[in-house]
């Protein structure tokens, strides 16, 4: 033990040989509770290879704070990685068509490598109160910003994949403390936002089942330990997912729910569409010829395609990034969208967690009954609201959500963002939530 | 110079030193030691210089090659294996998430510490090997002449994610029948290209190479060696490359023989009903489009993106490979009972020291939509079906799409890598495939 902890400070740079002491040291820095319920718990799992996995601190069914401290070996092992990338040629195309160009991968990385700060990420989230509890079994991590402002409207914002809280980081404060800037008291929402199980520092499911609607069922549990009898959800990408089965499942307590991504599909596609409906169908079929590789070895293989994510910095990086730049509202690079810090914050997010098979089992789960099976198809009674942002993937007409959505009360199309929009975007984002809920609030 | 030469001798190079290494490579290419050997790499003007193979140029000249990865590329392998991160377990007891973790870790333990790859390297060199240039990009390629007057001359074509390495064991039943149970009328002159962006190929530096393009390129390679008579052989990608070559009737192309023909019902789907015969390959159509066909998907789209994670990680690479041997060979349930760990490992070895993900998952980018699905042929076509494959069509497809279908053989026991899992009963399809064509 004495050995241990004596490795264990220090910002000596660590070959990548000595990852079996990181471990030992890690592991004994959580036993140690030097970080309580920090980040600091590692430990190896019984393989054979003793390669380091993150093991968080038990969760249990009280509400514990969480801060997060990566380990000084965890981030200099990534510095030796991305030193050590190997890298395939060059693309034969001259553009973004066959995936990320070898020569903005490579800026990406030396950027990562040389000046990307994890700690200025990880103090900024570390400024906003977390905790994990269980529910259901697992260990969910969630940020809960409570607002100071009476009758504020309690909110739980869902991300989706490639996101995470990252996504949500600018808004929060907009959200809960409106006078702060430039807002009005009476908007004020009380903001919970979770990561997804198998994503960030939710634990990661070791049994199949959890799918957007047991999350959903996992949410209500959690605003309802939270003491919230009144609330709202919002989400994009699988958070809509997770947003339409709770919109689907009425918990005691949801008034209400607003997507900025929309899963209305008509049962028939009409036979003249219209401009915006032949828009729409035109994108959809975009997505399943030419976008949806990722998703679709995600369905079927996450366990494979999470070895090279698992192991590659520079793997998991770029598998993230073609959806920044596929996504977003740009001109051709997604720094045009997003900050590279702010991109890296999430990627680095992914990596350290380690979480690219666990976070891509969330597609194999929702897609095993067919896309059918998704609870985004059918009639929901709740009152919805809807933003929709000119660069999302898929941008239906409000005519189709009027025809399932009986309770829509409010849609609005926006001039700019895209997919993460939130993230692109947090002061329009911010302005539609304020706006779609006000007619909501008590 | 000297500097760079004292380093090339066989010391265990630690991943931080890949700088040396590299230019550890080129000096030894440049100091011309290992001539005509894969001993030649270059840093490319990248910001990282990170390790890229640069094979020799091509010519039109057929200039001789073997093999040598150096020693540095193969400790850099194992200290990449042994230094692997890995993801949590998958949350169910089968493959079907991919590769369970308990198998990977096993597969990539006998890869780092039991896995030799020198001896496929000496087999490889055991072979004469060649490289030319072909419409712009050099072609590796075995070419083994039979000592048989009369032989007829053969180009097998490998896919994804084969090699040449599933040839290897059929190679000398082909080319001395007399040494291995045939008569001497039975004899090929043999030749196996490895797919341009494969192997020991060239990597293509500009859209195009189709599947098109490449039979093109093989009637080229024929016709270069002097065949004035020959025939194909296929399957998976090289199943494309032979229908197209069927198709394109290249001079001296006799007939073709596929193991994995592209045949879907011809339309319009039949008015009563399609037969019990065709019911298990519509299953089977069905599965693979539902839950099978991910990897296509992603190499058709971004083979690029998928390139890096598995040009950077050893393990990634493996496991893209290895899932396939499990899913497409005849087993029940564990690869190894279909083809050994070291051939399986020979075949994702060369993938992994050629680093050929990216360029490999482009030729799907190219043709897999586009070339490679069923193709009417009015040409002397040969079928063997082994039925452990993941597609099995049936007889009628194949009369209905080949108007000079002369041969149809469903083989019992094999797979999609018919000739890696059953060397024997391939060389028995081809030669009896064949005899009516000679």
């Amino acid at each position: 033990m004495k050995n241990d902890l004596e490795s264990r400070p220090g910002e000596r740079a660590t070959p990548i040989i000595a990852r079996r002491k990181f471990i030992r040291a890690a592991a004994a820095t959580g036993i140690a509770s030097i970080f309580p319920a920090s980040l600091g718990s590692l430990t190896a799992q019984g393989t054979a290879m003793k390669a380091a996995q993150l093991v968080l601190p038990t969760a249990t069914k009280d509400v514990t704070p969480f801060k997060i401290q990566v380990p000084q070996e965890a981030l200099d092992d990534l510095k030796v990685r991305l030193a050590s990338t190997r890298w395939p040629e060059r693309e034969t195309v001259r553009d973004w068509s066959q995936g990320v160009p070898l020569q903005k991968a490579q800026a990406l990385i030396a950027y990562w490598r040389d000046k990307y700060d994890w700690r200025r990420f990880e103090a900024r989230l570390n400024a906003f109160p977390q905790y994990r509890t269980q529910i259901d079994g697992l260990g969910i991590h969630f940020i809960h910003v409570r607002s100071p402002h009476r009758n504020a409207l309690p909110i739980i914002l869902t991300h989706g994949w490639p996101g995470s809280v990252v996504e949500f980081m600018e808004i929060i404060g907009q959200l809960s403390d409106p006078p702060r800037y430039g807002g009005r008291a009476e908007d004020a929402f009380h903001v919970v936002v979770p990561s997804l199980p198998g994503f960030a520092f939710s634990d990661k499911p070791v049994e199949t089942g959890w799918d957007v609607n047991r999350i959903a069922r996992a949410w209500a549990t959690l605003m309802h330990l939270l003491g919230y009898d009144r609330w709202a959800a919002q989400g994009g990408d699988w958070g809509a997912g997770v947003t339409h089965a709770l919109a689907h499942q009425r918990p005691q307590g949801l008034i209400a729910a607003h997507v900025n991504w929309q899963f209305v599909f008509p049962e028939k596609l009409p036979d003249n569409p219209t401009p915006a409906e032949r828009r729409a169908i035109d994108r959809a079929s975009w997505f399943a010829n030419d976008q949806s590789g990722y998703f679709r070895e995600h369905a079927t293989r996450p366990q494979t395609i999470g070895y090279p994510l698992a192991d590659s910095a520079a793997g998991q990086a770029l598998w993230i990034y073609e959806k920044f730049q596929a996504w977003t509202d740009n001109h051709g690079n997604p720094e045009d969208a997003l900050a590279v810090d702010a991109m890296l914050d999430n990627i680095s997010l992914y990596w350290f967690t380690d979480t690219a098979a666990s976070s891509a089992r969330i597609y194999w789960e929702n897609t095993r009954a067919g896309f059918g099976g998704l609870p985004s198809r059918g009639r929901i009674e709740l009152p919805m609201a809807a933003s929709v942002f000119p660069h999302e993937i898929f941008c239906p007409p409000k005519a189709w959500a009027e025809a399932l959505w009986p309770n829509l009360f409010y849609w609005n199309e926006l001039d700019k963002g895209g997919h993460f929009a939130a993230f692109e975007q947090p002061k329009l984002f911010t302005e539609e939530l304020r706006k779609a809920f006000r007619s909501r609030r008590a | 110079m000297k500097d760079d030469l004292e380093h090339r001798a066989e010391v265990a190079v630690p991943v931080t030193s890949r700088r040396t290494f590299i230019r550890v490579a080129v000096a030894t290419g440049a100091a011309g030691l290992l001539s005509a050997e894969l001993g030649v790499l270059s840093a490319r003007g990248s910001a990282d210089k990170a390790a890229q193979i640069v094979l020799p140029a091509g010519t039109k000249d057929v200039t001789s090659f073997r093999v040598h990865v150096p020693q540095a590329a193969l400790d850099d392998l194992k200290k990449r294996l042994a230094d692997g991160r890995w993801p949590d377990k998958e949350t169910v007891t089968d493959w079907s998430q991919g590769v369970p973790l308990a198998r990977a870790h096993a597969l990539v333990e006998y890869w780092r510490t039991h896995y030799d790859w020198r001896r496929v390297e000496s087999t490889l060199n055991g072979l004469p090997q060649f490289r030319t240039q072909i419409d712009g990009l050099g072609i590796y390629f075995i070419h083994v002449r039979s000592k048989h007057e009369n032989a007829l001359p053969i180009i097998l074509t490998h896919g994804w994610p084969g090699s040449i390495i599933e040839f290897m064991q059929v190679v000398g039943p082909l080319v001395d029948p007399t040494a291995h149970g045939g008569k001497a009328d039975e004899a090929f002159h043999v030749v196996i290209p490895s797919l341009p962006g494969f192997g020991f190929s060239d990597k293509p530096t500009e859209p195009g190479w189709r599947l098109p393009r490449i039979a093109n390129a093989w009637a080229a390679l024929m016709a270069r060696l002097g065949y004035s008579h020959y025939v194909a052989q296929g399957g998976d990608l090289g199943a494309g490359v032979s229908s197209w070559m069927a198709k394109q009737q290249p001079s001296g192309l006799l007939a073709i023989h596929l193991n994995l023909p592209i045949l879907f019902p011809p339309p319009p789907p039949p008015s009563g009903g399609y037969t019990a015969a065709e019911q298990p390959a519509l299953g089977q159509l069905g599965k693979y489009a539902s839950d099978a066909s991910g990897y296509a998907s992603i190499q058709a789209t971004r083979p690029q993106t998928l390139g890096y994670g598995l040009a950077d990680s050893p393990a990634g690479q493996a496991m893209w490979i290895y899932e396939k041997f499990q899913a497409w060979s005849d087993n029940k349930g564990d690869p190894a009972e279909a083809i050994s760990l070291d051939h399986m490992l020979d075949d994702i070895t060369l993938y992994w020291l050629t680093d050929t993900a990216a360029s490999s998952a482009r030729l799907y980018y190219e043709s897999f939509a586009k070339d490679f699905s069923r193709m009417p042929l009015d040409f002397p076509v040969a079928v063997s079906i082994f039925k452990g494959d993941f597609f099995t069509p049936p007889k009628v497809w194949g009369e209905e799409t080949y108007s000079k279908l002369f041969y149809w053989n469903e083989v019992p026991k094999g797979g999609h890598f018919a000739a890696l899992e059953q060397p024997d009963l391939f060389v028995v399809e081809l030669r009896k495939s064949f005899a009516q064509v000679r």
